[in-house]
């Protein structure tokens, strides 16, 4: 049995096959990706083990093709079996060895990645001061309250995932219940109109009596990014303290008071904080002369460290990113200044990923390997041929 | 006489390309002095040439602007040079709006605009090309259509949604041209300074007003707008490191607002142009000489360099090497007829091929030299770096077998992407200034070369692979022998994309991970490259485990050449991603028909053998006697 199932998992059929569903797997998920957008084309083709198939009101899923974990792992379950089976220590395999072993490196690397890598992003205009990052895709629902230190928050943070099931949320660091009435994954805001807008406002309290909301369609858009709403009703020891209108569009706190505590409680992009803080000291947006098309984003910014006593200025651009304490920050995005009193701000990608190293060191096996073996075959095919 | 025929032949050629190299001498009007001088537009410094050819490009698909094109060639229609059509555009717009230089196909905008569709001699009528008199009077109805076809998502516009958009593209850069030297256009500077500063005033005012949400007039504030938007032809000294250019209206109005005169550049430019309109030669002449002599010592760089270009431009290295290769072609196809009696044809070819190769190369290092750039920064590029990688690895191929197919394959490849570089230029500048992720010679040297490199050599094993099957299904030239090398080229050619499109992609990858901190994001590109690497590894993987054997070999390989063509142009095609560029239909009508005929192929290279005329029953005993200067290193033809 071991050895029929080892056999399967050895051959070389199977990489011929794999190799096959691979390519009809990624043009075809090239092509979703016109009417899916990046992001969820990505999720449904590639890091996922099945294509399902939902048969129109049918309420149940069928899988229809192997997607790329599945086909992903595979192979390189084969080659691995391949090289338990085959392998032998030659110089005449040593190309094709260095080669297989530099893409499982590869596919081992990029499922770490796919695993432990985290993107978010640091916002800020010129002058500013931030010691977070944001994350480009996630939300919080947070409430804070003075710490012992004046100059810090306790901080509740509750994943947008919880407020999105729509029930009660409580917890021992509260002592209140929230009870999330709506949520929309996506919603618009706009001031009341006083003659035009007859209804009940959205909330009792905060600046949601003062608003409309409208629920707009999720976007899947790789440029814009989904802005959720949600109201909420607080449930103190005494009974219900009123509603609120939450929105990252508003990320301001909103401030009650509850027993002899001022809470405030907003609805942000999920923070991480950073053990150390940066300013953004300048900007350059240059461009080509007498164009719009941008030549070089620059960000000149300070990395103050107390712990390691750094106090230092660096720049950041295109193509030249900071690695700092494992995180990469990037130059993102620099608008050109548009009104005349706005400050210029940057956005800078931040990203944790500890395989980073990985496919420098894969491309550098494969090529190498690859070099190795195709010379040794040439350089006997001409040998060969100057005999003859 | 036929050992000696090949290189007279060759030689003949050669002697065309060495003696267009020589710019012939003006006889009466200096143009190409006055096409020498620098300017500034679309980011970068450029010869007025430059700026006139690419202009007439976009707008009549030529490099020069043809006056009477209802006539026949041998009717000697009067053709004139871009930099020519350029000035009676800068200085003589009422004559320049005469001339039919609006290239408009589409039926549809035609009736639009009411120009009439049939050619007509006595009319002056070719049915294709427009002048702007001819449009203007419909100018509000194509702006009503252009809006609407504006809003259009790109991906789902109509022929004639593009046409539109394309030609009221192209009716604003021609207009904008006219304002290129503005008041100084007129040849009588100080006299139309005043109307100028006041219509820009006018212009300021409306500007001002509709910021203030007032009414105000649009036509001066659409004339002043446009004032900032035409070439920088005013050299500035501030720093003299640093060169700087600017408008005529960036440089006339704070003059005037300081009390200052204009500057030399201004004063030059009004002389030139007061000769030009009075029809005066010598002194339109010695205004461009004088003027040459002004700049040099501050700006000679840019004189350097639009020098340079213009030279470029004019020895058309690319368009030379096409020739070479379709005549390579054709030696190679003839023979084919009788490769036992004509080897000096193959010998011919070959050298045909070399010097394509050695105008090619020539070409390509000095637009290498001109940009400051590697080979490979836009699709254009990329074709021909394409088409010199192809040619360099057929003639190595030509160098082991000597059976033709090496400069076969070059010949094919070289003149097929020269004439998509042709097409592709036709969207104007080719050296355009490099976005800011893209400004950076070391991951355009490494990843996009090494890349096109794979796209290369797939193409070389697909190419082989179609001549086996034509080859062997419809004549009995594939010998056994043949078939063997054959196969031993495809493999190896595979072998090398393998890794040429395996290290490119990766590189690709890393050079994301530098910019961005990402690895692999799927993009329509990086995925279109991704399924090269692994169709090569497919086929390489296929044949080790013996699951195909030569004519499996070559239907996989052919299926390479549209993985790749896919790869290339298919996913810009579709619109997303960081790498899309804009498409015209028109291109993917090619990318289908070409995509069709691989399918054929594949499906003829899967007919039952016997049907393939080279391994039906008499060929094999000819094989052994007649044909073998096909396979092996022919000597006997001499």
């Amino acid at each position: 049995m071991f050895e029929r199932v080892f056999k399967f998992f050895s051959s070389l059929r199977l990489t011929v096959v794999c190799l096959a569903l691979a390519v009809v797997l990624v043009f075809l998920g090239t092509l979703a990706q016109v009417n899916e957008g990046l992001y969820l084309a990505q999720s449904r083709w590639f890091r996922s083990f099945f294509i399902w198939w939902e048969p129109a009101g049918a309420g149940f899923k069928v899988p229809v093709f192997p997607a790329g974990y599945l086909i992903g792992g595979v192979l390189l379950l084969n080659l691995i079996a391949a090289h338990l089976k085959r392998f032998k220590l030659t110089w005449k395999k040593a190309g094709i060895n260095i080669t297989h072993a530099g893409i499982i490196l590869l596919l081992a690397g990029q499922l770490a990645t796919d695993m432990l890598s985290r993107e978010t992003q640091v916002h800020f205009s010129e002058g500013e001061t931030k010691n977070y990052a944001e994350s480009s895709g996630r939300n919080e629902l947070v409430f804070l309250t003075d710490a012992a230190d004046p100059k810090q928050d306790e901080v509740v943070s509750i994943p947008e995932s919880l407020v999105k099931n729509q029930g009660e949320i409580r917890s021992d660091k509260l002592p209140f219940t929230v009870r999330v009435k709506e949520y929309h994954i996506n919603a618009a805001l706009r001031p009341r109109g006083p003659m035009v807008d007859k209804g009940p406002p959205p909330a009792s309290n905060g600046f949601g009596a003062g608003l409309v909301m409208t629920p707009a369609p999720e976007t899947r858009s790789t440029d814009e990014r989904n802005m959720p709403s949600a109201i909420l009703e607080l449930i103190g020891p005494q009974g219900s303290l009123g509603t609120w209108l939450v929105s990252t569009i508003m990320s301001q706190p909103q401030e009650f008071n509850l027993g002899n505590k001022i809470w405030r409680m907003a609805f942000r992009w999920q923070r991480e904080y950073l053990p150390y803080s940066i300013q953004l000291l300048k900007t350059t947006h240059d461009v080509y002369p007498g164009t719009d098309i941008p030549k070089n984003y620059q960000s000149r910014v300070r990395i103050e460290n107390p712990a390691r006593g750094e106090n230092r200025e660096v720049d950041i651009y295109m193509n030249n990113p900071l690695r700092y304490q494992g995180l990469t920050y990037y130059q993102y995005q620099m608008p050109l200044q548009e009104g005349e009193g706005e400050r210029p701000w940057s956005v800078l990608q931040v990203v944790r990923n500890p395989s980073w190293l990985t496919p420098y060191i894969g491309c550098i096996m494969v090529g190498g390997g690859m070099m190795i073996q195709f010379l040794m075959h040439l350089v006997g095919f001409i040998s060969k041929r100057r005999t003859a | 006489m036929k050992r000696w025929l090949p290189w007279v032949i060759v030689a003949v050629f050669a002697a065309w390309v060495v003696g267009s190299l020589r710019v012939p001498p003006e006889k009466n009007w200096a143009y190409d002095q006055f096409g020498r001088l620098p300017v500034v537009a679309n980011g970068r410094t450029q010869p007025f040439d430059s700026l006139a050819r690419n202009t007439l490009l976009q707008l009549r698909e030529k490099q020069t602007a043809n006056l009477e094109p209802w006539k026949d060639w041998n009717e000697k229609p009067r053709i004139i040079s871009a930099t020519e059509w350029l000035l009676g555009v800068m200085i003589k717009p009422e004559l320049a709006d005469t001339w039919p230089v609006f290239r408009i196909d589409n039926p549809d905008l035609k009736g639009l605009l009411d120009l009439p569709a049939d050619p007509d001699k006595a009319k002056h009528l070719d049915g294709k090309h427009y002048s702007w008199q001819q449009i203007q009077p419909k100018l509000s109805d194509l702006e009503r259509e252009t809006v609407r076809a504006g809003k259009i998502d790109n991906s789902k516009r109509g022929p004639y949604d593009q046409a539109l958009i394309k030609l009221w593209n192209n009716q604003t850069i021609y207009n904008r041209l006219k304002y290129t030297l503005g008041p100084a256009g007129s040849g009588d500077l100080d006299a139309r300074m005043t109307a100028y500063l006041t219509k820009v005033e006018a212009g300021r005012n409306a500007f001002m007003a509709r910021r203030e949400g007032k009414d105000f007039d649009s036509a001066a504030l659409g004339w002043f707008s446009d004032q900032f938007e035409t070439p920088l032809i005013v050299p500035v000294e501030k720093d003299a490191a640093h060169p700087q250019w600017a408008r005529v209206a960036e440089s006339v109005i704070p003059a005037a607002n300081s009390g200052a005169t204009p500057g030399f550049a201004l004063q030059a430019y009004n002389r030139i142009s007061k000769a030009f309109l009075n029809d005066n030669p010598a002194e339109f002449n010695a205004a461009v000489a004088d003027y040459q002599n002004q700049l040099a010592g501050k700006f000679d760089r840019e004189l350097k360099k639009s020098a340079q270009e213009q030279y470029f431009n004019h020895i058309e290295p690319f368009y030379k090497a096409m020739i070479l290769f379709l005549g390579a072609l054709l030696f190679v196809l003839a023979y084919w007829f009788k490769p036992k009696q004509w080897e000096w044809m193959r010998v011919t070819a070959v050298g045909l091929v070399g010097l394509a190769l050695v105008v090619h190369t020539a070409g390509l290092i000095f637009r290498m030299y001109l940009e400051g750039r590697p080979p490979v920064t836009n699709l254009y590029s990329s074709a021909i770096f394409i088409g010199w990688g192809a040619t360099v690895l057929g003639l190595i191929l030509e160098r082991f077998w000597r059976n033709s197919i090496g400069a076969m394959v070059s010949s094919i490849i070289g003149f097929t992407t020269l004439i998509i570089a042709h097409h592709l230029a036709l969207t104007g500048d080719t050296m355009e200034m490099m976005r800011a992720v893209l400004d950076t010679n070391f991951w355009l040297a490494t990843h996009v070369v090494v890349v096109t490199l794979g796209y290369a050599s797939t193409f070389v094993a697909g190419i082989l692979a179609v001549i086996f099957i034509v080859q062997g299904l419809f004549t009995r030239a594939l010998t056994p022998e043949l078939a063997k090398s054959l196969n031993r080229m495809i493999y190896g050619i595979i072998c090398f994309a393998t890794l040429f499109s395996f290290v490119g992609t990766v590189l690709g990858g890393i050079w994301a991970d530098q910019s961005w901190g990402r690895f692999w994001g799927w993009d329509p590109k990086e995925n279109g490259a991704l399924i090269i690497v692994l169709w090569n590894a497919l086929v390489l993987h296929a044949r080790w485990g013996g699951l195909v054997r030569e004519r499996g070999l070559a239907n996989m390989a052919i299926v390479g050449n549209i993985v790749t063509s896919w790869s290339w142009f298919g996913v810009n095609m579709l619109g997303i991603g960081l790498h899309s560029y804009g498409f015209t239909s028109a291109a993917f009508t090619w990318l289908m028909t070409f995509v069709t005929s691989q399918i054929i192929l594949v499906v003829l290279g899967c007919l039952p053998k016997t049907m393939w005329l080279s391994f039906r029953e008499p060929a094999a005993q000819e094989s052994q006697g007649g044909r073998s200067s096909a396979g092996k290193p022919a000597t006997a033809a001499t």
